[in-house]
C-alpha cells in the first residue's frame, strides 16, 4: 500500500518548469476554453434578454452571477489538483451530511425540499455534490489498479449511490440522474469492462418495470407518458411541449428575428427564460442560431476531451473526462426535453438558462478543468 | 487482457482511457446528430405546420359588426339612432368553470334565471372563442363592480355595443318599426351567407322599415385579425377590413305632421295616413294606440310584452296596413267617377230619392241613411255632398259588379298597395268569380248595392283609402305609396302603378262633388275645411261594426263603446292644385264627418301652412340629399 501510495502521489507542484511560463499558464488559465465560455455566456445573456421580456432585472442578475461564476472558475483553477484529491473524501462526506440535513430541515416549494436556509442565505447542497461526486470517484479510482476490479466497481457505485438516493428523496430526479451520471462517467472512463457495462444495461432494463410501478411519482410518470403522446392533453401536461415545439418549428431556418418570437414574447411558451430558453433562441434565430449554439457546446466539449487526453495522471484524466461528459449530458437532456425527445425533467441549459447556483457550479467545474489543463507537466519517474 | 496487471501501468491506463473516451466521443457525436436531426425535422421539414400552429396560437379573426344605417325623417330629424350600450359577455373557451363564474357574476350584477337560461341556449350556437352575451344594458355601477373583480373573471368581458334607439318613441313605432335580438327561428332560417353577414351582429329588423329595409340597413361585416397572448388578451390588430355601414334612409314622413295627426286623433283608436299626391310619398302614418319600440331592442321583458299583447286596444296592431275595415261611403267619389267614365251616369243624371230603394222583382227595401230621402232630383254632386245612398244604388244596379270591380282595382282596392312596409293586408273588393270561389254562390244584384257603398264583402285598409284618394286627387295617376324617400341620399323615384282614364270633365265633376262635401249647406264633411284659406275636397264614411272579435275579454262598458260604427274620412287639398291626400279612421267614432273630418283638417292645416324654409330651419336640418330634390315635391305653399 505504501509503495503504491508513493506511485500514486501527484507530481510535486512545487518543482519549477524549465520553460518560461506564459501568463495563462502561470494563472492556470486555459485560453481556448475561457474564450469559448465567454462566448457562450454572451450568447446566453442575449437570449435571456429576449426571453425575459420587459423584466430586465433577470438579465442583470444573471450577469452578476456570471461574473461571480467566472471569478469562482479562476479561483478553482488556482487550486492544485492534489488538494482536490486529498480532500475529496471530506468534501464528499460533508456534502452527504448536508443532503441528510435537507431531508430533515430543508425548505422548498411545490412539494420538493431542496434547499438549506442559514440565516438569510439559501443554498442547494445537491449543487455541491455535482462536483463532489466525480471528484470522489476519480480520487477513489486514482488509487486503484485499472481497469477496476468488480470490488472496486462496487465501491465506486456505493460512492455514487448514496448521494443519488438522498437527492431522489427530495425529490429531484433530474439532478440525481446528472450526479449519478457524473460518477458513472468517471467509472466508465477508468476502463470499466464491456462485460460489466453490458450486464448493467441488462439489469437496468430488468429494473425498468418495477421502477415504473413503484419507483416513480405520479407527476414523473405523467411526464414520461406525455413524451410519447404529446397531443393527448394540449392544455394540461402536454402544453409545455406543444408550445415549445411550435416555437422551435415556427422559427424555421432563419428565425423570426431578435425579440420577434411570438411564442415566447406573447407568453405562449412556459418557462421561457429558464428550462425552455433554447426554444426562444430557436424561434428567434432559427436553426442557424441553434446550430451556432450547438457548435459552441461541441467546441467546449472537444476542448474538455482534449484536456482529459492531455492530463498527466488518472485523477485529472477521469475528473476532466467526467466533467466534460456530464456537461454534454446537461446540453443533451435539456435540448432533448425541449424538442420533445425526452421527458420533461428540470435540467437547465448550461450557461444560457437563468439561474444562479447552477452557473456557479458549472464554472467551478470548468475551473477544475483548467487546473487539469495547466498542471505543470512533469515526467513521472 | 488487463487481468494480470497488478501494478499501475500508466501507458495501459492511458490507452484504456483513450479507448473508452473514443467510444464516448462517438456517443457524443451520435447524440448531437440526433439533436441536429430533430431540429431539422422541426424547423425545416415541418416548418409550415409549426408556423401555422404558432400563428393560430396568436392570431384570431374577429368579426367587426357594421353600424346600422340611420333613419331620418324628410327634414333630417333622426328617427332611429345607434347608441352605445354595455353588454356583459363570456368567451367560453377561456372560462375554466362556467358555473362558478356565473355564480360569481350573479353576486356582482343583477342576473335573473331567464338571463342565464337564454345565455345557455345561445352558448352552443356560437363558436368557443366568440363572446356570448349574458346581460345587456349594464349600469355604470355594475361595470365598475366587474372591472374591480376582473382578475377573478377570466373570459368575462364588458363590451360596448351600438344599440338601436328610437328618440321619438311611440310616434313612429308602426312605420319605422324596431329591431330586436336575432331569435332562434331567424337563426335557423339563415342561409350560409346570412350567417356570415350577421357575424358579430346581434340585432335584426323585426317590423316596419327596419324589417323591409333590413338588407340595406345592415351594412357589411368587417373583419380584423388580432394578435392575442396566451391569456387571450388582444395585443394589437394586425389587419383590419372595415365594415361597411348600413345605408341611411330618409323618409317621406314628417315628424311634425305625424305629431299633429297623432294629437288630432287624441285618445281615440284609429289611423291617419297622409300621402304626398305628387309622389305617393307617405307623409304621416299614424296607428293609434302605439307603443315604445325601444322596449324591444335588447329583448322585451315578459311582463311588458304580455301587457302589450293582452291590451284590449291592441297597440301592436298596425291599423294602417293591417286593419281591414268596411270603407263605407268613402268609396262613393271613386264609384261616381267609374260610373261617369263607363257612361252609366252623366252630369245630368238625376235620381228621385224617397228614402229607400227597391230592386225590380225583389220585395226587399234598401233604406237610405236619411229616413225621408234627399229629394226628387239628386244629381252626382248632391249625391256625393249629402252621401245619397239611393243615387249610388241606382247607378250600381244599372252598372253591375264587373265595372265596379274593374274601377276599384285600378284605384288599388282589393290588393296590396305595394308600400315598402312588411306584412301588408290586401283588403277585399268582391267580384263574381271571387264570390263563386269563396262562398260557392252566384252574385246577386243586392251584392252590388252593398259593394257600391263599401259594405258587405268590401274591406280596405286606411292606407288603401289614402292611395285611392291620392289617385283621385292626381286625376287618375296611381302612385305606389312609399315611406322611404332616399337611400344614402339617392332619391327613390316615384312609381306609377296604374292610370285611371277618364275625361277631364269627369274629374272636375268628382272634385266638385267632394268639394261640396266640405262646403255645401248639407255637406257631411264641413269640419274638414273649417277656417282654412285653401279648398278641401273630401268624403265621409261610416263603417258598421258587425260584432266583436272572438277571444276578446268581456267588459260591458267597453263592449258598448266597441259596438259603435267606425268613423271614416278621406280628403285631399288644395282642390285647385292637390298636394296632400289623407285618410282618417276613428274606431267606434260613429260619425265620419263629425269625428274624422276634423282630424283631416288638422293635417291639412299644418302641412299647408308651412313653407319649405321653416321646415328646414326649425329642426336642425342636415342635408340628407340635395336640397333641390327635397324641394322638388313641395314647391307650393
Amino acid at each position: 500500500m505504501a509503495s503504491r501510495d508513493y506511485m500514486n502521489r501527484l507530481p510535486d507542484t512545487g518543482s519549477s518548469l524549465r520553460r518560461p511560463e506564459s501568463f495563462s499558464r502561470r494563472w492556470h488559465i486555459d485560453l481556448p476554453l475561457l474564450l469559448l465560455l465567454l462566448a457562450l455566456a454572451g450568447v446566453g445573456l442575449v437570449v435571456l434578454y429576449s426571453a425575459a421580456g420587459e423584466e430586465f432585472h433577470y438579465v442583470k442578475r444573471q450577469a452578476v452571477f456570471m461574473g461571480l461564476a467566472f471569478i469562482g472558475m479562476l479561483i478553482a483553477a488556482q487550486i492544485p489538483l492534489e488538494f482536490y484529491r486529498r480532500w475529496s473524501p471530506w468534501f464528499y462526506l460533508a456534502g452527504c451530511c448536508l443532503l441528510v440535513a435537507v431531508l430533515f430541515v430543508g425548505v422548498g416549494a411545490k412539494g420538493a425540499q431542496r434547499w438549506l436556509q442559514v440565516g438569510g442565505f439559501r443554498f442547494q447542497p445537491s449543487e455541491a455534490l455535482k462536483l463532489a461526486v466525480p471528484i470522489a470517484v476519480a480520487a477513489y479510482l486514482h488509487k486503484r489498479t485499472l481497469p477496476p476490479s468488480l470490488l472496486t466497481v462496487l465501491g465506486a457505485l456505493v460512492i455514487i449511490a448514496v448521494p443519488a438516493v438522498l437527492i431522489v428523496r427530495q425529490p429531484d430526479l433530474g439532478t440525481s440522474i446528472l450526479i449519478a451520471a457524473s460518477g458513472i462517467f468517471a467509472l466508465y472512463l477508468s476502463g470499466l469492462s464491456w462485460k460489466m457495462i453490458g450486464s448493467a444495461i441488462v439489469m437496468g432494463l430488468m429494473a425498468a418495470w418495477p421502477m415504473w410501478m413503484w419507483g416513480l411519482r405520479d407527476y414523473q410518470r405523467q411526464r414520461i407518458l406525455t413524451l410519447f403522446n404529446p397531443d393527448a392533453d394540449r392544455l394540461g401536461a402536454g402544453w409545455n411541449i406543444f408550445q415549445s415545439k411550435a416555437a422551435i418549428g415556427s422559427g424555421g431556418w432563419s428565425g423570426k428575428g431578435f425579440m420577434q418570437g411570438t411564442q415566447s414574447q406573447l407568453d405562449f411558451l412556459p418557462e421561457s427564460h429558464t428550462d425552455f430558453i433554447i426554444a426562444v433562441l430557436a424561434e428567434e434565430w432559427g436553426m442557424r442560431g441553434a446550430l451556432i449554439l450547438l457548435a459552441l457546446y461541441l467546441l467546449i466539449i472537444a476542448r474538455g476531451i482534449y484536456i482529459s487526453f492531455m492530463a498527466q495522471h488518472v485523477f485529472g484524466r477521469l475528473l476532466a473526462g467526467s466533467i466534460t461528459l456530464t456537461f454534454f449530458v446537461y446540453v443533451f437532456v435539456n435540448i432533448g426535453m425541449v424538442t420533445g425527445l425526452l421527458p420533461v425533467v428540470g435540467v437547465p441549459l448550461p450557461l444560457v438558462s437563468h439561474g444562479g447556483t447552477s452557473v456557479i457550479t458549472l464554472m467551478a467545474g470548468f475551473g477544475i478543468l483548467m487546473a487539469v489543463s495547466t498542471e505543470r507537466r512533469r515526467v513521472l519517474f | 487482457m488487463s487481468e494480470n496487471l497488478h501494478f499501475k501501468d500508466h501507458h495501459s491506463e492511458q490507452r484504456l482511457f483513450r479507448n473508452r473516451m473514443l467510444v464516448a466521443i462517438f456517443g457524443v457525436v451520435a447524440l448531437l446528430s440526433v439533436l441536429v436531426a430533430r431540429l431539422y425535422n422541426l424547423q425545416v421539414v415541418n416548418y409550415e405546420d409549426y408556423r401555422t400552429q404558432s400563428d393560430q396560437n396568436r392570431i384570431q379573426v374577429r368579426p367587426v359588426p357594421p353600424t346600422r344605417g340611420l333613419i331620418y325623417d324628410r327634414n333630417g330629424e333622426l328617427l332611429a339612432d345607434n347608441r352605445p350600450s354595455y353588454t356583459l359577455s363570456i368567451v367560453r373557451e377561456r372560462v375554466k368553470d362556467l358555473d362558478a363564474t356565473l355564480e360569481l357574476l350573479g353576486q356582482l350584477v343583477e342576473l335573473d334565471d331567464s338571463d342565464v337560461e337564454k345565455f345557455k341556449r345561445r352558448l352552443p350556437r356560437r363558436r368557443p372563442f366568440e363572446p356570448v352575451p349574458l346581460r345587456y344594458r349594464l349600469s355604470e355601477e355594475e361595470i365598475a363592480r366587474i372591472s374591480v373583480n376582473e382578475f377573478h373573471l377570466l373570459g368575462v368581458s364588458v363590451e360596448a355595443e351600438l344599440v338601436r334607439y328610437y328618440p321619438e318613441r311611440e310616434l313612429f313605432a308602426h312605420s319605422v318599426g324596431y329591431v330586436g335580438r336575432i331569435n332562434e327561428r331567424e337563426l335557423s332560417s339563415f342561409s350560409e351567407e346570412d350567417v356570415s353577414r350577421y357575424r358579430g351582429t346581434q340585432s335584426i329588423g323585426k317590423v316596419g322599415l327596419e324589417r323591409s329595409y333590413e338588407d340595406l340597413l345592415l351594412g357589411e361585416v368587417g373583419y380584423e385579425n388580432v394578435e392575442t397572448n396566451a391569456r387571450g388578451r388582444v395585443l394589437r390588430v394586425l389587419e383590419r377590413q372595415d365594415p361597411k355601414p348600413g345605408a341611411e334612409l330618409t323618409l317621406h314622413l314628417d315628424t311634425r305632421l305625424q305629431q299633429v295627426a297623432t294629437e288630432a286623433l287624441g285618445d281615440s283608436r284609429g289611423a291617419v295616413v297622409a300621402i304626398d299626391v305628387k309622389t305617393g310619398g307617405v307623409l304621416a302614418f299614424v296607428s293609434q294606440p302605439s307603443f315604445d319600440p325601444n322596449l324591444f331592442v335588447t329583448g322585451i321583458s315578459f311582463k311588458d310584452y304580455s301587457a302589450l299583447r293582452d291590451s284590449l286596444d291592441v297597440p301592436l296592431f298596425n291599423r294602417v296596413v293591417q286593419g281591414q275595415y268596411p270603407p263605407g261611403s268613402t268609396l262613393k267619389p271613386m264609384m261616381g267617377l267609374g260610373g261617369l267614365a263607363a257612361g252609366v251616369i252623366t252630369a245630368e243624371t238625376k235620381v228621385a230619392d224617397p228614402g229607400f230603394f227597391k230592386l225590380p222583382n225583389d220585395s226587399r227595401i234598401y233604406r237610405d241613411w236619411k229616413r225621408w230621402g234627399h229629394g226628387k232630383h239628386v244629381d252626382l254632386i248632391q249625391g256625393l255632398a249629402q252621401s245619397c245612398d239611393v243615387y249610388f244604388w241606382d247607378m250600381a244596379h244599372r252598372w253591375g259588379i264587373d265595372g265596379m270591380y274593374d274601377i276599384a282595382t285600378r284605384f288599388g282596392l282589393g290588393e296590396k298597395t305595394g308600400i315598402d312596409l312588411p306584412r301588408e293586408y290586401p283588403g277585399l273588393f268582391p267580384s263574381r268569380d271571387w264570390k263563386r270561389g269563396a262562398r260557392g254562390v252566384p252574385w246577386f244584384p243586392g251584392d252590388s248595392l252593398n259593394a257600391v257603398l263599401g259594405q258587405g264583402f268590401v274591406l280596405a285598409t286606411p292606407l288603401q283609402l289614402a292611395v285611392m284618394t291620392a289617385t283621385i286627387a292626381n286625376r287618375g295617376t296611381h302612385y305606389r305609396p312609399q315611406v322611404v324617400m332616399a337611400v344614402d341620399g339617392i332619391e327613390q323615384p316615384p312609381e306609377i302603378l296604374h292610370h285611371v282614364d277618364a275625361r277631364p270633365e269627369h274629374w272636375d265633376l268628382v272634385f266638385e262633388g267632394m268639394e261640396a262635401v266640405v262646403y255645401s249647406t248639407h255637406g257631411t264633411g264641413k269640419r274638414a275645411g273649417a277656417g282654412l284659406d285653401f279648398k278641401v275636397a273630401g268624403k265621409s264614411g261610416t263603417a258598421q261594426v258587425v260584432g266583436i272579435a272572438q277571444g276578446e275579454k268581456y267588459d260591458s262598458e267597453a263592449l258598448k263603446e266597441r259596438h259603435r260604427d267606425h268613423a271614416l274620412f278621406v280628403a285631399f287639398a288644395p282642390v285647385d292644385d292637390p298636394q296632400i291626400a289623407v285618410s282618417v279612421l276613428v274606431e267606434n267614432g260613429e260619425g265620419g264627418g263629425r269625428v274624422a273630418a276634423p282630424v283631416a283638417r288638422e293635417v291639412f292645416f299644418d302641412w299647408m301652412s308651412r313653407t319649405y324654409e321653416d321646415t328646414a330651419m326649425g329642426t336642425g336640418w342636415r342635408p340628407p340629399m340635395s336640397p333641390s330634390a327635397l324641394n322638388g315635391h313641395r314647391e307650393a305653399g
